[in-house]
């Protein structure tokens, strides 16, 4: 199809045999990568469907609206925790994302070459690498023994520190893919170079940002160590300046345990959890994905 | 431009969530933290706790006895919980004082995996000799001199630890401390010890790590508390106590393994050999941490209304959940220093 | 496409005019903005740093460097090592990123090369980045039920006939080494998949179409052009599926085994900085706590100069070209 319209010019051969060199490697190469692909996506279904086969059997509406269970108690569920993570991760990402895609257009963009923004780049770097344990840590340190208080408040801080490098990072990369002739064309209309970015460069970065927005909240929906160190976890409905359920930290505590109906709704919460990321992950792209290139 | 309104989507979200919810009363609330070993018989205590009495909430998270006591001294909890009791040089840090209560005791067992082998009879001699990795094989001629018309397989023992530091490891290894002089010598006491490289070793985080790798592993043992490996049903081995009678993990030996003890005025106590004849040889109490002075009298005076539940409701549900209710006499005792929390 | 853009926004001026006044002040406050936030980076991690630091400093003041060097970790004897720990988190870390990475990009290219029709590519994109909501529990558990079991025969099959080799010298233990990077490869896939496919993606038609007008194949096409293209991309890709494996604390702690060795062998048990921390800080004391602190110091360190470094190699092969 690529190489169809030459008849003019009378190439010798325009249809490639399949065992010319040049063509049995790529026929070679395309096998590897399909093998691999399908080899790769074996374990991650793997997990996904222990997922749904464990935490689906639990699935019902009471889930939503009931309380967690003590270990000797059958039934419940974890309305609580689900506003819980909702709040915590919504704060947390009303923190990283604006102060994530601020950064990365700095980096991307109007500091590229400069030191400052070189330094912030191995500053975000190196804080991926920060172990969830720490981050707990320090909003402990930093949050909760100023306030004195553990708080959904010192959660959602505590999670912010995961994503902000993960969505600067990722913006960084998605800002710089967006090809210069779309910037020099906006630039040539007379744009302030804010007017590029907001007009031009994010919509056209936009799917970029939201893997990276997507990526962080996945993230940090499932980390338990945070939260245990700033939030800790309640048995009652959410208030935001006590401490505060997490379905995290709920299936933390369940699936420890040897009670079969709590290691149950430490499943079903797993699985809430993917399918709370999985909403959101389409919420967006309906919202942002519509301009696309 | 338009995470804007994914942003505003998230943030609207998270104010109608706030508004929903009914307003807080004047209401007393109670935050615990601390070990994990009790947790389940506390949450289930303290939920029923709240709901018997309007106008107070207690809640309690399981993070690890060192990080409650963290908590404690930092003074982010109103009460805290930990197995290994609390140190004097720690208690002299809390200006307000600190007053310790033992709410419950437990049993550490030794479960083990094993096809068609019940009720393993493991002598004072052979078990530090197992942890120390002296004592490699299922079929040793002193677990067979032990366990007459039981066939045990040639089987190498691969042993089960914990991974995290923890208040289990502390009773257990007091416990070989005091039968065994080698293992004294050796890994000694302590909340996380060096186990020997001669034995075959996995370690695993926590008790339900321990409990499935011993599930998973054919020819494993390893300590767990006693309410796990029941739920679990996993196999537990009798233990032989001072007495030289092999005792096997339950209510029973538990309570007369308690009924030895006398409480001293600071409440801290441990039992790393129990005397008498039906004593189950592992066996701790574990306890709660108040302050004897709070700021607000109604703190304070909820917090002595829940210890004075735990006693007398919460003791009744103990033995169901896997754990050996107080004695009677520590029972009063416990009562009458919580008068201290003020 | 930008152009068309631009005219819906300012339907009512001509095409292009001269900034007003007010756009200028605008444009100087966004790039104020932009560059405080920037700032707030350095100091948020030199905030971090600090607090943890500063908990740390009675046992950098007690170990010493020494600390880096001793393979001891012993909390009765106050003595305390973490090269085992070093050593299992760079070991680990790097077999992830080397598993992880090679099939994330494959999956990159399956879904970005016109392997799969577009819906389809479109529903397994967003399947991959749902698995990076999975909790490291459920990965741990997996880990524990699925796939020890499913690699000890292999493991000793492995074992018992190449047992020469270093990485096959002792038997699977159960939880070791190698169910520990298998695990932590498949936990940064759906990272290191979902960031290189936007870099894929976004590598504008015009480019692969030229690559193929001039007659590559479709492997000459993805090898030398989209590559390349994309390598920047990838390469933040890999960052962040480094950052989250030498972070990565619970899964990890559930299957590496936690022994304090250091061995060559894929299926003897080791250890990692991020899980000693997990493990062991809910129950420290206040010196351990803060040795777990210089630990915590030192995982940190070890982030910054692997980053440096992998820097330092992308500017010196200069592939990171693009535009």
């Amino acid at each position: 199809m690529k190489n169809s319209s030459n008849e003019t010019f009378h190439l010798p051969k325009l249809e490639r045999q399949p065992f010319e060199p040049r063509a049995l490697k790529s026929i070679v190469l395309s096998s590897i990568t399909i093998l691999s692909a399908v080899f790769a996506c074996v374990p991650l279904f793997s997990v996904l469907i222990m997922l749904i086969y464990r935490g689906g059997k639990r699935l019902s509406f009471e889930l939503f609206y009931a309380l967690p269970p003590t270990a000797f108690e059958t039934g419940g569920g974890f309305g609580n925790a689900i506003l819980g993570t909702l709040f915590m991760v919504g704060l947390a990402a009303l923190i990283s994302v604006p102060f994530g895609i601020l950064a990365a257009i700095y980096l991307a963009e109007l500091g590229k070459y400069n030191k400052v923004a070189q330094i912030a780049r191995f500053c975000a770097k190196t804080m991926t690498g920060l172990p969830s344990i720490l981050a707990g840590v320090f909003a402990y340190a930093a949050v909760v023994l100023i306030m004195r208080n553990y708080s959904a408040w010192a959660g959602g801080i505590a999670l912010s520190l995961l994503m902000i490098p993960v969505v600067m990072l990722t913006a960084e990369e998605a800002i710089k893919m967006v090809p210069q002739a779309m910037k020099d064309a906006a630039f040539g209309m007379g744009c302030t170079q804010t007017q590029s970015l907001v007009k031009v460069i994010l919509p056209v970065a936009m799917p970029g940002l939201i893997t990276g927005v997507v990526l962080a909240v996945a993230r940090a929906a499932g980390e338990t160590a945070p939260l245990l160190f700033t939030a800790l976890f309640s048995d009652y409905w959410l208030r935001v300046n006590e401490p505060t359920a997490s379905l995290a930290v709920l299936i933390y505590n369940y699936s420890g345990m040897p009670f079969e109906n709590q290691i149950e709704l430490a499943w079903a919460a797993s699985l809430i959890l993917v399918l709370m990321v999985f909403i959101l992950n389409i919420i967006s792209r309906a919202i942002g994905g519509k301009k696309r290139i | 431009m338009k995470m804007k309104s994914l942003l505003q989507v998230v943030a609207t979200g998270a104010a109608v969530a706030l508004f929903v919810l009914p307003a807080a009363a004047s209401e007393v609330r109670l935050t615990g933290s601390g070990a994990s070993f009790p947790a389940p018989i506390y949450t289930t205590w303290f939920k029923q706790f709240t709901r018997a009495n309007k106008g107070i909430q207690v809640n309690y998270q399981a993070k690890g006895s060192g990080a409650g006591i963290r908590d404690f001294m930092n003074h982010t909890v109103d009460f805290a919980a930990s197995d290994a009791a609390m140190k004097d040089e720690e208690i002299a840090k809390v200006a307000e004082g600190v007053q310790l209560l033992p709410m419950t005791a437990g049993e550490i067992v030794l479960a083990y995996n094993l096809d068609g082998v019940k009720g393993l009879n493991l002598p004072r001699s052979v078990y530090p000799g197992i942890f120390l990795g002296k004592i490699k094989k299922w079929n040793d001629p002193a677990i067979v001199a032990a366990n007459p018309g039981v066939t045990l397989p040639d089987e190498e023992i691969t042993v089960v630890t914990r991974a995290d530091s923890s208040g289990t490891t502390f009773v257990f290894t007091k416990h070989l401390c005091a039968i065994s002089p080698d293992f004294e010598s050796g890994p000694g006491t302590g909340k996380t010890v060096n186990w020997p490289s001669e034995a075959k070793m996995v370690k695993a985080p926590k008790n339900d790590g321990v409990t499935a790798t011993i599930k998973q592993t054919p020819g494993a043992i390893g300590y767990i508390e006693y309410g796990f490996a029941r739920m679990s049903k996993l196999e537990m081995a009798s233990l032989e106590n001072k007495e030289g009678h092999f005792v096997a993990p339950g209510l029973e030996g538990g309570q007369a393994a308690l009924a030895n003890a006398v409480i001293p005025e600071n409440m801290i106590v441990w039992l790393p050999d129990p005397a008498g004849v039906d004593s189950y040889p592992m066996a701790t109490y574990t306890w709660m941490m108040f302050y004897k002075k709070y700021d607000s009298p109604e703190k304070a005076e909820a917090l002595r209304k829940m210890v004075i539940y735990c006693l007398d409701e919460g003791q009744k549900i103990a033995d169901k959940a896997g754990y050996i209710p107080l004695p009677a006499n520590v029972v009063e005792k416990v009562r009458a220093a919580s008068a201290n929390i003020q | 496409m930008a152009m068309k853009q631009l005219s819906g926004a300012e339907e009512s001026h001509s095409l292009s005019r001269p900034p007003s006044s007010v756009d200028i002040l605008f444009d100087k406050s966004f790039r104020a903005l932009t560059c405080t936030f920037t700032w707030a980076t350095i100091l948020l991690l030199a905030f971090i740093v600090y607090k943890i630091g500063r908990q740390a400093i009675p046992a950098v003041s007690t170990y010493g460097l020494g600390f880096l060097t001793s393979t001891t970790w012993d909390v009765n004897a106050h003595e305390f090592g973490i090269l085992p720990e070093i050593w299992g988190t760079l070991y680990s870390s790097f077999l992830a990123l080397f598993l992880g990475g090679f099939f994330g990009i494959t999956i990159a290219i399956f879904l970005t090369q016109d392997f799969l029709p577009h819906k389809l590519e479109m529903i397994l994109k967003n399947i991959i980045e749902l698995l990076a909501a999975i909790p490291s529990v459920v990965y741990g558990l997996w880990g524990i039920y699925v796939l020890i079991p499913l690699i000890r025969p292999v493991a000793d099959l492995l074992h018992d006939n190449l047992g020469w080799i270093p990485f096959f010298s002792t038997s699977l233990s159960g939880p070791g080494m190698f169910p520990a990077v298998l695990v932590l490869s498949i936990m940064i896939l759906p990272t290191v998949a979902a960031i290189s496919q936007d870099a894929f993606r976004a590598i504008p038609h015009k480019t692969k179409e030229a690559a193929f007008g001039m007659g590559t194949t479709r492997w000459e096409a993805i090898l030398r052009v989209m590559l390349p293209t994309a390598s920047g991309g990838i390469f933040g890709a890999l960052v962040l599926g480094f950052g989250r494996a030498l972070g990565e604390t619970m899964a990890l702690a559930m299957l590496v085994g936690n022994a304090n060795e250091i061995s060559l062998s894929l299926f003897a048990p080791a250890n990692t900085l991020a899980a000693l921390l997990a493990l062991n800080f809910p129950e420290a004391g206040e010196l351990e706590a803060s040795v777990l602190m210089y630990a915590a110091c030192v995982l940190l360190l070890i982030t910054l100069l692997v980053n440096i470094a992998g820097a330092a190699i992308i500017s010196r092969t200069g592939s990171g070209g693009k535009k």
